[in-house]
């Protein structure tokens, strides 16, 4: 009996060596002769570069360069952006370092390479720039008045797309309920924990790029279109990367700008990000004013959802920023059945640094607007808000469901999640403590907030991306080979970086070939060892490059029942596969997988046809997304006399399908359910009227700590996803997706018999003072 | 971030460190770091030389005086907020201490350093300044004793001189009958403090005969409510402590920060300094 590895809590294969700090971090790794970059960036929004001399950094001991953006005017081309989501989107150019114009505070103007980082810094200080300042332009509503100060010359507004279903006018007019709200997704800093860090190193031909990247497949292609150097003279590589979230997943101005470096010096160049450097200049997530309309039915069903979306693009559109907002399009009708459903978003331009992928991308933002308002919904009508989405949602016997927005969810059940979060949250009992609280007037009331959430994820059909205008296909590719002495090396198209990869696929590849898990080896993340893959993102990882390991190894193991075929003198067809060993049904005689590995390998007798090596190649491409769901329960306590809000409790069920390892499974819940809650609670990027970014440093930019977070308590239901055959779904962003709505639902609902309705996040102690205050001078009731 | 050139000496005894500091008034003294590295990072100081006075020993330890606890300059966070004569002896300072950052900061923030850094978010001085803690500054001169009400000039800075070295601290003993409670605000457990608040309270037949209340980051420097400890003098716990609670804010001129405005520093100083006092006169 061999114990089944797929479904086993194994501990993470990469932990020991994070652990014990044996990890290959790009700023770990060096070249001989290696030259240190330091980039000078912009203390002003918006303003033209009149004069810049850097010839004062160049005299400095230590200085071996200094370049402005005049330097590389002709060969820097322009930072690429693959998702143009309508046919007359502004894609302005986007210099890697800027010539005469900076559009936003840490935007690159000069860099100095040293012989170490700390003579860069100093060098930094001796370079003159003078700028001529341009008004800047931080207000999304302000930037598309007419009158008002261009970020571009072709105005402020990149694009504007809508999708409409159903009759949405109709649904409208006379319905007897409807609500009306705005609702601000703030600007957020994706804080991996590993900051940006670049290598490049030539041979005065060829190019070797190591960086802190999701990416180095994409990254690859991108470098060559974007420089011209032949794609088969660049190799990438991500090395150990310490945590991404989506702000790893960028073809970023230091990467082009180093290569450009390593290409004119001759020379290895690094560059390591410093924190606060990251803040300004790492692409920033969300950033989005919700306008949302519902109409319903006195009962609470939904007639028509409307949303309407201004998203702040920042300066410029990098890879994916015009892509994250309009994801929603397909998101805000979530998991209610509706009439109709209109979708509007207007891309804006501001001089603030470009926003992008941040964990959930597009689905936390329209997860957010529809979850809160179903509440809004709820409290309207004077029904549980539990109540009113089981009045509204898709019935576990109507799946496949294609929906309003015209997405086809294979599974789900809705109703056995809700259930047995609400048994293990005790929420009978939470509302009961709430209204005894509410009856007391105690000072610290308790609120209780509910998501019940879908997205979609497995990013993605290819054929579906191309119809969205997306630059690249959704496949991915494994290669799985097993070696002369019967272990097996795994190279995988996905680049993990933290989500435990090496495990999951070892448990696959175990079950799969009947190997043991100790003898699988997994490669990734290497553009030489990896030829083909589109990296990770989009909680894709699994249901599209797990399932090309999973077909990898069915065709190792069909090459090997031909082999095993061979040398045992049967039909293939005669052959038992069980636990890593073909046995010909009905004898003794067997083979097993590691014995016709070494076969293969010697090829001293191989059937006709069959080549040596016991390996193959496989390239998954689905045929739908995948999608999660979930319902996520919160109770809050908040103390109205200080504001402050301290999470209670919180359950998370969510139903990711099948669960190939739930450590790895639990872990991404919690860290991406302590990201939602920090959205609701703690991170806000802030810029001055100016421009200026606020939260340069942690002591700003608050990030929650786990002495911050209460316990999660987790559990599954499981429906089996349809698209792929292992019946994963993806849970690398539900729990942020999910949790926003949850805490700040429970926020608003402690405070609702005061009067409050919303609280803009993230909702600080603060805040929400001022709410109770306001309402108390209004007179209570609202 | 990077910080720019210094040079870097670590004398041997508290006489050579004042000399090195007297001789260089670009010198800085450098304890735990752990305010002071933060600093030469973002480049918000550019000394030209760091003192080390880490391994003074001199400058260690927490000793027991008889009507005082002198705790050492050099005392780091975690021994203060573990110290048998602190906990004993200035139980508020230990209750304070134990909120200070997070314990990698405690085990190489040192007492010493984070008053003479000054800064008003800290924890420490308005503990410092309610307890009437006399400082003890070092100098090639010898020693001299300043009391805490003067200790603190403006933000970040200290009325120490070039050339002195804070040695110690002196906590008073406070006598029977005292309850102690430092409330502190803040967002997350490694935040500094929004508003904070040092209470001692001494309580006789069921109401307070005296309080002393120093406030954490309101205003430049730590401060004394003083019209608050007036109002608490012979209130009896329940409204008339709450009212007097009321007065915490007075005189004071908190700060604007992304955390919190002015009216709202107030608002927290008034409920919070209840907080405290209750909790320092034993009535939860
Ligand atoms: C992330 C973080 C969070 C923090 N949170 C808090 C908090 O919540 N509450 C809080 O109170 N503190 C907090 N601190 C600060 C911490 O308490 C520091 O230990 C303290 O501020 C400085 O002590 P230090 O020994 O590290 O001093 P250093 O950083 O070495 O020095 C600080 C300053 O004091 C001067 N100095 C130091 N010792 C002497 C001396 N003996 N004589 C004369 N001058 C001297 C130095 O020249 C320098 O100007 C935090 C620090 C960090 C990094």
């Amino acid at each position: 009996m061999t114990v089944q590895e797929v479904g086993r809590a194994r501990r993470r294969k990469e932990d020991a060596k994070l652990l014990t700090g044996r990890t290959q971090w790009t700023d770990n790794l060096s070249r001989p002769g290696v030259l240190h970059v330091m980039f000078l960036r912009s203390p002003m929004a918006h303003a033209r570069i009149s004069r810049i001399d850097v010839s004062g950094a160049r005299d400095l001991p230590g200085v071996v360069a200094a370049f402005s953006g005049q330097d590389f005017a002709g060969e820097q081309g322009s930072l690429p952006c693959a998702w143009p989501v309508t046919e007359d989107i502004v894609i302005p150019e986007h210099p890697p370092m800027a010539v005469s114009e900076v559009r936003y505070v840490g935007e690159a103007v000069a860099c100095v390479v040293a012989t170490d980082r700390y003579r860069a810094a100093d060098a930094l200080e001796a370079i003159e720039v003078d700028y001529e300042p341009l008004p800047a332009v931080v207000d999304m509503r302000q930037a598309l008045a007419d009158d008002g100060p261009k970020v571009h010359e072709a105005g402020n507004k990149a694009f504007s797309m809508k999708l409409t279903s159903g009759d949405v006018e109709a649904a409208f007019r006379d319905a007897p309920v409807v609500i009306d709200r705005t609702y601000v997704q703030q600007r957020l800093i994706p804080s991996a924990m590993e900051p940006r860090a670049v290598l490049v190193d030539t041979d005065g031909e060829a190019f070797t790029i190591w960086s802190a990247t999701q990416i180095p497949h994409v990254l690859r292609v991108m470098l060559a279109v974007v420089t011209g150097i032949p794609e088969h003279k660049l190799r990438v590589i991500a090395p150990d990367v310490g945590g991404g979230f989506g702000s790893k997943l960028q073809v970023t101005a230091e990467e082009v700008l180093l290569l450009l470096l390593a290409r004119r010096l001759g020379k290895p160049v690094k560059w390591l990000e410093t924190r606060s450097e990251g803040n300004l200049t790492v692409h920033h997530g969300r950033d989005q004013i919700q306008h949302v309309r519902l109409a319903a039915d006195a009962d609470g069903r939904i007639r028509a959802l409307r949303v309407d979306l201004l998203a702040d693009m920042g300066a410029y559109l990098m890879l994916l920023t015009p892509g994250v907002p309009t994801l929603g399009a397909q998101m805000c009708n979530a998991i209610y059945k509706m009439d109709a459903y209109e979708f509007a978003c207007t891309g804006v331009f501001t001089t603030k640094m470009p926003t992008d992928a941040y964990r959930g991308a597009g689905r936390p933002e329209a997860t957010f607007v529809i979850e809160r308002v179903m509440d809004e919904l709820a409290a309207e009508i004077g029904v549980d808000p539990v109540e009113v989405r089981r009045r509204n949602w898709i019935r576990h016997d109507e799946f496949p469901f294609t929906t309003i927005s015209g997405l086809t969810y294979d599974s789900g059940n809705y109703e056995a999640a809700t259930e047995r979060a609400l048994s293990l949250f005790g929420y009978d009992k939470l509302r009961a403590e709430q209204n005894d609280r509410r009856d007391r007037g105690d000072p610290v009331q308790l609120g209780i907030g509910v998501s019940t959430y879908t997205e979609m994820c497995g990013l993605a059909p290819s054929r579906l991306l191309g119809a969205a205008n997306f630059g690249a296909g959704g496949w991915e590719h494994a290669s799985v080979r097993m070696l002369a002495t019967g272990k097996v090396e795994v190279a995988t198209g996905t680049t993990p970086h933290g989500q435990g990869h090496v495990t999951a696929w070892s448990q696959i590849v175990a079950d799969a070939l009947g190997v043991p898990f100790e003898d699988v080896a997994v490669l990734h993340g290497d553009t030489a060892i990896v030829p083909k893959g589109m990296d990770t993102y989009g909680s894709r990882s699994l249901a599209v490059g797990g399932v090309a390991v999973v077909r990898a190894c069915e065709k190792v193991r069909d090459k090997a029942r031909r082999l095993a075929a061979h040398l045992m003198e049967c039909s293939p067809d005669d052959l038992e596969f069980e636990a890593g060993t073909f046995t010909v049904r009905g004898t003794e005689s067997r083979r097993t997988i590691q014995e016709l590995a070494n076969a293969a390998f010697t090829a001293h007798d191989l059937p006709d046809g069959v080549e040596a090596r016991l390996d193959s190649d496989a390239t998954f491409d689905p045929e739908n997304f995948s999608f999660p769901h979930g319902t996520h329960l919160c109770a809050v306590e908040v103390d109205t006399e200080t504001g402050m809000v301290r999470i209670r409790s919180y359950v998370a069920v969510d139903d990711i399908g099948k669960v190939i390892n739930p450590l790895i499974v639990d872990g991404q819940l919690h860290g991406g359910i302590a990201q939602g809650i920090a959205q609701a609670l703690f991170e806000e990027a802030v810029y001055d009227a100016d421009g200026n970014l606020l939260t340069t440093t942690m002591a700003d930019y608050l990030l929650p700590s786990a002495a911050d977070l209460p316990d999660f308590a987790l559990d599954r239901t499981e429906s089996p996803a349809t698209s792929n055959p292992l019946g994963v779904k993806g849970v690398g962003e539900a729990g942020t997706i999910a949790s926003t709505p949850a805490v700040v639902n429970a926020v608003v609902d402690a405070l609702r018999p005061r009067g409050v309705r919303d609280i803009q996040m993230p909702c600080t102690p603060e805040r929400v003072w001022r709410a109770l205050a306001a309402q108390e001078r209004e007179g209570g009731q609202g | 971030m990077i910080p720019a050139q210094f040079d870097y000496v670590r004398p041997g005894s508290v006489a050579e460190a004042c000399r090195e500091l007297a001789s260089d008034e670009d010198a800085k003294a450098l304890a735990g770091g752990q305010s002071l590295l933060p600093f030469l990072r973002l480049r918000l100081a550019y000394p030209s030389k760091l003192v080390d006075i880490g391994r003074l020993a001199e400058l260690k330890g927490v000793h027991e005086r008889g009507d005082h606890v002198h705790i050492g300059a050099l005392a780091t966070h975690d021994e203060v907020m573990r110290s048998p004569v602190v906990n004993a002896g200035c139980p508020l300072v230990a209750l304070a201490v134990a909120q200070v950052a997070d314990p990698a900061i405690r085990h190489r923030g040192t007492f010493g350093g984070s008053l003479a850094h000054a800064d008003p978010a800290g924890d420490l001085p308005a503990v410092a300044l309610a307890l009437d803690a006399v400082f003890v500054a070092a100098s090639e001169q010898g020693e001299r004793e300043i009391p805490a009400a003067a200790f603190f000039v403006d933000y970040l800075e200290s009325s120490l001189r070039q050339g002195e070295i804070l040695a110690g601290v002196r906590i008073p003993k406070l006598g029977a009958g005292w309850g102690f409670h430092y409330e502190k605000f803040h967002r997350t457990a490694q935040a500094w403090a929004i508003v904070g608040v040092a209470a001692a309270v001494r309580r006789s037949n069921g109401s307070i005969a005296e309080a002393r209340i120093g406030l954490t980051n309101m205003g430049p420097t730590p401060v004394r409510a003083h019209a608050a400890e007036a109002a608490l003098r012979g209130a009896e716990l329940g409204d008339q402590v709450r009212r007097a609670c009321a007065e915490a804010a007075a005189g004071t001129a908190p700060p604007a920060d992304l955390h919190a405005q002015p009216d709202y520093r107030r608002h927290l100083a008034e409920v919070l300094t209840g907080r405290a006092v209750r909790a320092a006169a034993g009535a939860g």
